[in-house]
């Protein structure tokens, strides 16, 4: 290995020795706060370290990953996600019992996991990525093993991630042989040359969309999502529905681009009729909700139905409104998720619909960011929710992708029915007893970023729909 | 920069109220009223400028703002929206007055969501820049959406659903519209540019022109609202005593809508669409006036009033020519005030009585005296009685409809009958009539003369002193007829016209 090589590679390796120091330090004397600070500072180093790296773009590290703007951005946005969940995550965790500084081990591992998959170019490479990413899922999702729900939740998403890794692993082997390569480079080169495609190498495809599929929570694959939402700390179902999607986003957009699987007719036709099914399956299990986690699970299977049926498109515009939409969704969910974080307190959860009654006359500015996310996930002018729909439905009309805008309106319709109905519960007046607990400076200041963010992504987009324009060529 | 300050000091408006709201219930209601004061004052100097300046634009600012869609900050004020800001910043002046006592919850979040639901308003009668547009017609649903959920009776949150689903559904219907139209802008001129100016005139096949049309049609008749889709709109009405603002300004962006944007954007697929325009315009009229017969709801009869008499905006502005058009605008303020007033009554009666029913009530004439004189001028207003703004609109719209499409002016007018039955129902039973039963209730305070005073004069000046109103339409009445004037589909209609035009000469000193 060069020496630029391990200068592009500096992101990385924040995040391979910050968990290594955290282990040693707990050794030494467990804090809580020393941790957290660490960890804080190391994901902030991290994603300074992303500016620094930028001159020796694009570099390539032996056909095995490859560091460009794209897999540069998607590394910003990986870490602005982890950041603000580890924000969020602070005041939930302090009051745990137990130990609880090994969390921020493994937040680091499974953005590693995450973040591999953002620069992957190669089978090994990707493989490696997904199965960081799911293993370190398991451990934070079942982190709390004295209470029933997070083990449940935990042994559910065991099971099916590791069937999904399977198919994926099986995928990639009958691509293998096939094509004789597991680079992207190269099975896009076989691809083109070959002609029609052989049997083993559609199964491989289709088998890889399976593995893909359950990480995006796409349906039909999507039946862990609500339930490992429900049970998994709220923090961390803000994990999986930002961080692990974005990283598993990165390597799909990529492939697919790479091997051009877009201009393929049956993969057109597969890709759309499972968007199509996500958003309505999505949406309509969503309506009759009564616990907010697995509303927002439901309404991310419908959001990652929008978010790759635009990727249809096959074409950079196509990406970059999903990027755009990709990001508004996280900084959104983020926040929902976030809110239900700082209410919850150690014996529950605040996940109930009946929880947040009232909630805007007793604590409006946690109100506020709730209903502010809520609206930017129905698309509510003043919101990124807003914009990033425009966008996506502005790219749908000039594909005339008619059917993609069509469902998607419909769905939209659909959406705003649920996400208002929790909106109206917090505005209702009724007296509720539970105590809620009191918001930390850290939760505020993480509350704060994330309603700034919703609203200069809303009002103000222009830099950064200029910024996804020059980063994302592919 | 005028323009911009007018949504500047609603928001800042909006902002203080809300925070206030929280030490004091007195200061948000200030506060509001302050912003709409201001903004008032900050308009009325373009009123003179209005009267002179015949063909441009009164103030025009052009900044961007997302300039990789070609989206810019564009407002533009002429004619028809200073008179629709005028109207907007009145009606806001008297939600407020009327709801300084009658709102005592959370005052603060009240005044914010008003003056929020003012913004968006005040945004669509201002945006030249369709994603603007879009951007404040959405604007507004959110927080009309709290107000007719948290300060409406026991069954609002149901109505502020629907009210808010349907408004939603047909704005995006026009959100697909607006971006198709984006598209092949860019396609057949290479600019791809969401500026309205730009697009007027966008080449394109009738077939897409008439879709793209019904995109708009689709927001745009949801909100005024027309027949079919006019369900909202009662429920509203009846759950909602903030419905006012709802009446007079909800509905008139609707109608702003149609006049500024379908038929300017795509005159021959409006003029294609206008037979059928026209039928709904007349059932909406006749089935309206027959609906609010029926009525023993109140506020429901005042709603189903309000939908007969949008039927008129809906007649006369497929009618295609000057006088229908200035009918419109016409109807449009008139209607406002009118309906407005009928509403605050309603509910001041029903705040007092506690029921809407108007078999309950009746013999209320010599409890009390002054609100029923109210009433009376306000009813004979809306039924269309001469010395009022609403004659002229209906009369002018009547005139212009009769000019082409004779059979739709006559079975228009028969609404002027049934307008008169309802309108006379009305004060038959609630003001004259036995005493159904003995009502212990108060006279209107000061503060509710002053608001019914102050529209009386509004009604009364623009029914005896229509010209100033007709002097600033015109500009923009004939900027949005003259679109395809060249035409030759148009000059046929004209020719046919022209004869008719020669009879109705006694108008000529109105349009001019």
């Amino acid at each position: 290995m060069t020496e630029t090589d391990f200068l592009s590679l500096t992101p990385l390796l924040i995040i391979t020795i910050a968990p290594v120091v955290i282990m040693l330090i707990i050794s030494i004397y467990r804090k809580y706060e020393i941790i957290f600070g660490f960890s804080l500072v190391s994901l902030l180093t991290a994603f300074v370290s992303l500016f620094i790296v930028q001159p020796l773009l694009p570099h390539r590290i032996d056909h095995l990953m490859v560091f460009d703007l794209y897999s540069l951005f998607f590394l910003g946005i990986i870490f602005f996600s982890a950041f603000l969940i580890m924000l969020l995550s602070h005041d939930y965790f302090k009051h745990l019992e137990g130990f609880r500084e090994e969390y921020f081990i493994i937040l680091f591992t499974a953005t590693l996991g995450a973040s591999l998959l953002a620069v992957a170019n190669h089978f090994i490479i990707f493989f490696l990525g997904f199965e960081l990413l799911s293993i370190s899922l398991y451990i934070l999702i079942a982190f709390q093993k004295k209470k029933d729900y997070p083990l449940e939740a935990g042994i559910k998403y065991l099971i099916l991630a590791s069937v999904s890794s399977a198919f994926l692993l099986f995928g990639m082997a009958l691509i293998y042989t096939a094509l004789g390569t597991m680079g992207f480079q190269g099975i896009a080169d076989a691809i083109s040359k070959m002609g029609v495609a052989s049997p083993i190498l559609v199964i491989g495809f289709g088998m890889m969309m399976v593995g893909i599929g359950f990480k995006l929570a796409l349906a039909p694959f999507h039946m862990w999502t609500s339930d490992v939402y429900q049970g998994a700390p709220a923090p961390v179902s803000g994990y999986i529905a930002t961080v692990s999607k974005g990283g598993v986003m990165a390597v799909f957009i990529r492939f697919f681009f790479d091997i051009k699987g877009f201009s393929n007719q049956d993969f057109f036709i597969v890709i759309s009729a499972i968007a199509i099914f996500s958003m309505f399956v999505g949406n309509l299990l969503a309506i009759r909700q009564q616990n907010l986690k697995r509303l927002l699970g439901y309404s991310s299977i419908a959001n990652m139905g929008y978010l790759i049926i635009i990727l249809l498109i096959g074409n950079n515009d196509g990406a970059r409104a999903a990027i755009f939409y990709m990001l508004s969704y996280f900084v959104t969910v983020i926040g929902a998720f976030g809110v239900i974080s700082l209410l919850s307190t150690k014996n529950r959860e605040a996940e109930k619909i009946e929880d947040f009654k009232g909630l805007f006359w007793k604590r409006p500015w946690i109100a506020i960011v709730l209903t502010l996310s809520l609206l930017s996930l129905a698309g509510i002018p003043l919101t990124a929710g807003f914009i990033a729909k425009f966008y996506v439905i502005f790219e749908g009309v000039k594909s005339g992708l008619m059917l993609l805008v069509f469902s998607m309106i419909i769905n939209s319709v659909i959406g705003l029915y649920y996400y208002i109905r929790v909106i109206a519960v917090m505005f209702s007046t009724g007296e509720e007893t539970t105590k809620l607990p009191s918001l930390s400076i850290i939760g505020n200041v993480a509350l704060t970023m994330i309603s700034i963010s919703i609203l200069i992504l809303g009002v103000y987009p222009g830099w950064l729909i200029d910024m996804i324009m020059k980063l994302v060529a592919l | 920069m005028i323009l911009i300050d007018l949504i500047i000091v609603l928001l800042i408006g909006a902002i203080l109220a809300w925070i206030t709201g929280k030490w004091n219930s007195v200061l948000p209601r200030i506060i509001s009223l302050a912003a709409l004061v201001v903004d008032l004052f900050l308009i009325i100097p373009e009123v003179v400028g209005a009267a002179t300046n015949q063909t441009k634009w009164l103030v025009d600012i052009d900044l961007s703002w997302i300039p990789a869609f070609g989206i810019n900050l564009h407002l533009a004020l002429d004619g028809l929206s200073l008179m629709m800001l005028l109207l907007t910043f009145f009606m806001g002046i008297v939600s407020v007055i009327i709801s300084w006592k009658e709102i005592n919850k959370r005052v603060g979040f009240f005044h914010f969501n008003l003056l929020m639901t003012l913004t968006g308003v005040v945004g669509v009668f201002l945006s030249l820049d369709l994603f603007l547009f879009y951007f404040f017609w959405e604007l507004m649903l959110v927080p009309l959406y709290f107000m007719i959920g948290i300060w409406g009776h026991k069954n609002s949150t149901a109505v502020a659903y629907k009210f808010f689903l349907y408004t939603q559904a047909g704005g995006l219907l026009m959100l697909i519209s607006i971006l198709a139209l984006y598209f092949i802008h860019g396609q057949t001129t290479g600019v791809y540019t969401f500026d309205y100016l730009q697009l007027i005139g966008t080449k394109m096949p009738a077939s897409v022109a008439f879709l793209l049309m019904l995109g708009f049609l689709a927001a745009f008749l949801v909100k005024l609202p027309m027949i079919p889709l006019h369900t909202w709109l009662t429920e509203v009405y009846s759950e909602a005593p903030t419905a006012v603002l709802l009446s007079a300004l909800l509905l008139k962006t609707g109608a702003y809508g149609l006049f500024r944007f379908v038929v300017p954007l795509f005159p021959f697929a409006a003029r294609s669409f206008a037979p059928v325009g026209m039928v709904l315009g007349v059932i909406a009229i006749l089935y309206g006036a027959k609906l609010a017969f029926a009525q023993t709801d109140l506020k429901r009869l005042i709603a189903y009033i309000s939908v007969s008499h949008v039927g008129f905006i809906l007649l006369g502005i497929f009618a295609f020519n000057e006088i229908a058009y200035q009918g419109v605008v016409m109807q449009m303020l008139t209607q406002g005030i009118s309906t407005g007033a009928l509403l605050i009554m309603a509910e001041q009666l029903s705040e007092r009585l506690h029921t809407r029913d108007i078999n309950q009530m009746g013999g209320l004439w010599e409890k009390v005296p002054i609100m029923g004189t109210i009433g009376l001028i306000f009813t004979m207003a809306s039924l269309g009685l001469p010395g009022f703004g609403n004659f002229i609109a209906e009369l002018l719209v009547l005139l212009g409809v009769f000019k082409t499409n004779v059979t739709a002016a006559v079975l228009a007018s028969l609404g002027l009958v049934a307008a008169a039955i309802y309108s006379l129902r009305i004060l038959q039973k609630v003001f004259y009539g036995r005493k159904s039963k003995n009502w212990e209730i108060h006279d209107l305070s000061i503060r509710e003369k002053l608001v019914a005073g102050s529209m009386i004069i509004i009604i009364v000046g623009m029914g005896l002193f229509p010209k100033p109103v007709l002097n600033i339409a015109k500009p923009v009445v004939l900027k949005s007829l003259n679109t395809q004037n060249d035409s030759a589909f148009l000059k046929s209609q004209e020719s046919k016209t022209k004869v008719m035009a020669e009879n109705t000469c006694f108008l000529k000193p109105l349009n001019r």
